[in-house]
């Protein structure tokens, strides 16, 4: 018996609108508890939502990112639950008449080709409040500035059949809700979750199996993870002649498994119906058009430019348009520097992205400017300093003060490649000289000495040496 | 249409709402009574007729992405002050666990 995996994946992304969906309360994460919940997100009797217009531009975004249609009109219902965090005993969300239907997403699978993932939709909610449960001796500590967050639920199709595709298809998504800076993607503070539904088939069947939903997936690799144990326990279920049985389970980070969640009884009879508290969401044409005109260059596009115009692989065009920011950056520097594409994308993805992390940085409040970037790059092109060097000017354009261009540094500290061969046959000179034991060895065939050798040449010359021309240079002279 | 006393309990939990077992003869009663007179409107011909999901014909308005102004609405102190228990800044409710 053959089984064949099914998954589909309902992903939450908090919206970055400065106020929260309903209420007109700062929708900034990492607040004192409930200093960002007003009576609005706090449900108290007689209070009235209003739509926040930003949420819908970013959704119709979205959607129209994705290619789906986009709904002139879309109905509020309430989903009817009880839990403490959330106050109204019910949560605004969209059932029936979700804002967008039917959108696709393209994955790119490991054998290079490509496939389409459908999304049935993707609805405006409200996220729900905090529950903490330790510390409060056998009570739970309820925090409600989250309550009221805008989230869009984007649900896929059950079109994707392992793990690495659901995870292919997760980074797609997370990429597009941060490229159209809809989403700042944190999944460590929870503003892109998952739930992933996994069901099993015999390979063929046209039905579906028994699914069961894995809740609040929060990175990515919990996500592969706990599909692959999810999947491992229902082949085991199926293969030994049982049925797997419709749940909700939960993912042990810890111990690497999913579990059963109590099944809540009744949890799933949400009695969905209109809110009338909110009037159908119309609409027009010209709403839309405008959304529209504003969409940047979706990172595939902005991939297959960046692979012909710049000439660069898959994977450095892949990592420069993870985000628009970075995308923005990288045709600054290169404009700037007037061409040397390549040149520009190892730095920026390697010695400049390592600082950003360092200094745990986002591109957008870096402190060293892509002109700065190009001033530096300029100098290693025309090999004024070596690679080496480069990197502590980086370091100096980055924990200076103002706009400083590189030549400044480079000319303030000396640090000017040294090219001039009597110089640094003055060096090879002078270390040979002190070191003829090292040289003895050397040439009774112990070639690893020529390690040390440079080693010591680039001491006295303070690393500013062209290293091939070292090389070179010494060469010859170890040979004499 | 009849109700069983199952489905009473059912949607009393729902509602959580605590009913005495010798109610619910009458609730459920009174709910069968309102299904029937749901029942009657599955008579009327609704065809081309556009589901309502609010009586009053009017657009949602939206509401500019604008921070509010400070208020007691806003006000953690004021607004805790009717909670029955509360710890740092936290309502403090019987424990739930999912799991």
């Amino acid at each position: 018996m053959e089984l064949e995996t099914i998954i589909g994946l309902e992903i939450h992304a908090q919206l970055t609108t400065k106020t929260k969906i309903f209420s007109s309360t700062s929708n900034c994460y990492g607040a004192e508890p409930n200093t960002q919940a007003c009576v609005i997100d706090l449900g108290m009797p007689g209070v009235l939502p209003v739509l926040n217009q930003e949420t819908v531009r970013m959704a119709v975004m979205f959607g129209l990112a994705i290619n789906a249609e986009i709904a002139s009109r879309s109905v509020f219902a309430r989903k009817n639950y009880f839990y403490p965090d959330l106050p109204k005993g019910y949560q605004i969300s969209q059932y029936e008449l979700p804002l967008v239907r039917d959108g696709q997403m393209i994955i790119e699978l490991e054998d290079g080709s490509r496939k389409a993932i459908g999304i049935t939709r993707a609805h405006l909610e409200e996220d729900a409040g905090k529950s903490l449960h330790e510390d409060f001796q056998g009570l739970s500590g309820i925090d409600l500035n989250r309550a009221g967050t805008p989230l869009l639920e984007i649900v896929s199709e059950p079109d994707l059949r392992s793990s690495k595709e659901a995870i292919s298809y997760m980074r797609k998504i997370h990429q597009m809700v941060v490229y159209l800076a809809i989403c700042d993607g944190n999944m460590q503070n929870g503003s892109f979750r998952c739930d992933a539904n996994v069901s099993l088939r015999c390979a063929g069947d046209q039905r579906f199996g028994t699914r069961v939903e894995i809740k609040n997936l929060n990175s990515f690799r919990f996500v592969e993870r706990a599909i692959e144990f999810e999947v491992e326990r229902q082949t085991n279920i199926l293969k030994s002649g049982s049925r797997v049985i419709q749940e909700t389970r939960m993912y042990d980070a810890y111990k690497c498994e999913t579990r059963s969640m109590r099944s809540k009884e009744e949890a799933e009879d949400y009695r969905y119906f209109p809110d009338p508290d909110l009037l159908p969401l119309l609409l027009d044409e010209c709403f839309i058009s405008a959304v529209r005109a504003d969409l940047p260059e979706l990172p595939d596009a902005k991939k297959q430019r960046f692979m012909t115009q710049y000439s660069l692989s898959s994977y450095d065009a892949g990592m420069l348009t993870s985000s628009c920011a970075l995308g923005n950056y990288y045709e600054t520097v290169v404009a700037e520097l007037g061409g040397n594409p390549k040149l520009c994308a190892n730095w920026l993805m390697g010695d400049f992205s390592a600082f950003l992390n360092k200094e745990n940085r986002e591109i957008t409040d870096s402190p060293v400017t892509p002109y700065q970037i190009a001033s530096l790059l300029r100098r290693v092109q025309d090999q004024t300093i070596s690679g080496k060097i480069a990197k502590d000017v980086l370091e100096a354009l980055w924990f200076g003060e103002g706009n400083v261009e590189a030549d400044s540094i480079i000319e303030e500290r000396g640090l000017r490649q040294i090219i001039d061969t009597s110089a640094i046959g003055e060096a090879i000179e002078i270390v040979i000289e002190s070191n003829p034991e090292q040289l003895a060895q050397y040439r009774s065939g112990k070639g690893k000495l020529f390690g040390f050798f440079i080693g010591q040449v680039m001491k006295i010359l303070s690393g500013k040496a062209n290293p091939q021309q070292v090389n070179k240079l010494l060469e010859e002279k170890l040979k004499e | 249409m009849s109700l069983e006393p199952i489905e009473i309990r059912k949607i009393a939990y729902l509602s959580r709402l605590d009913i005495l077992d010798q109610d619910i003869p009458t609730y459920s009663r009174n709910l069968a009574d309102i299904l029937t007179l749901v029942e009657q409107m599955n008579d009327v011909d609704t065809t081309g007729v556009v589901p309502m999901a609010h009586p009053l014909d009017m657009p949602q308005r939206l509401r500019a992405d604008e921070i509010g102004e400070i208020s007691e609405l806003i006000n953690r102190e004021y607004l805790q002050a009717i909670a029955p228990q509360v710890e740092s800044g936290l309502y403090l409710v019987p424990k739930v666990i999912d799991y």
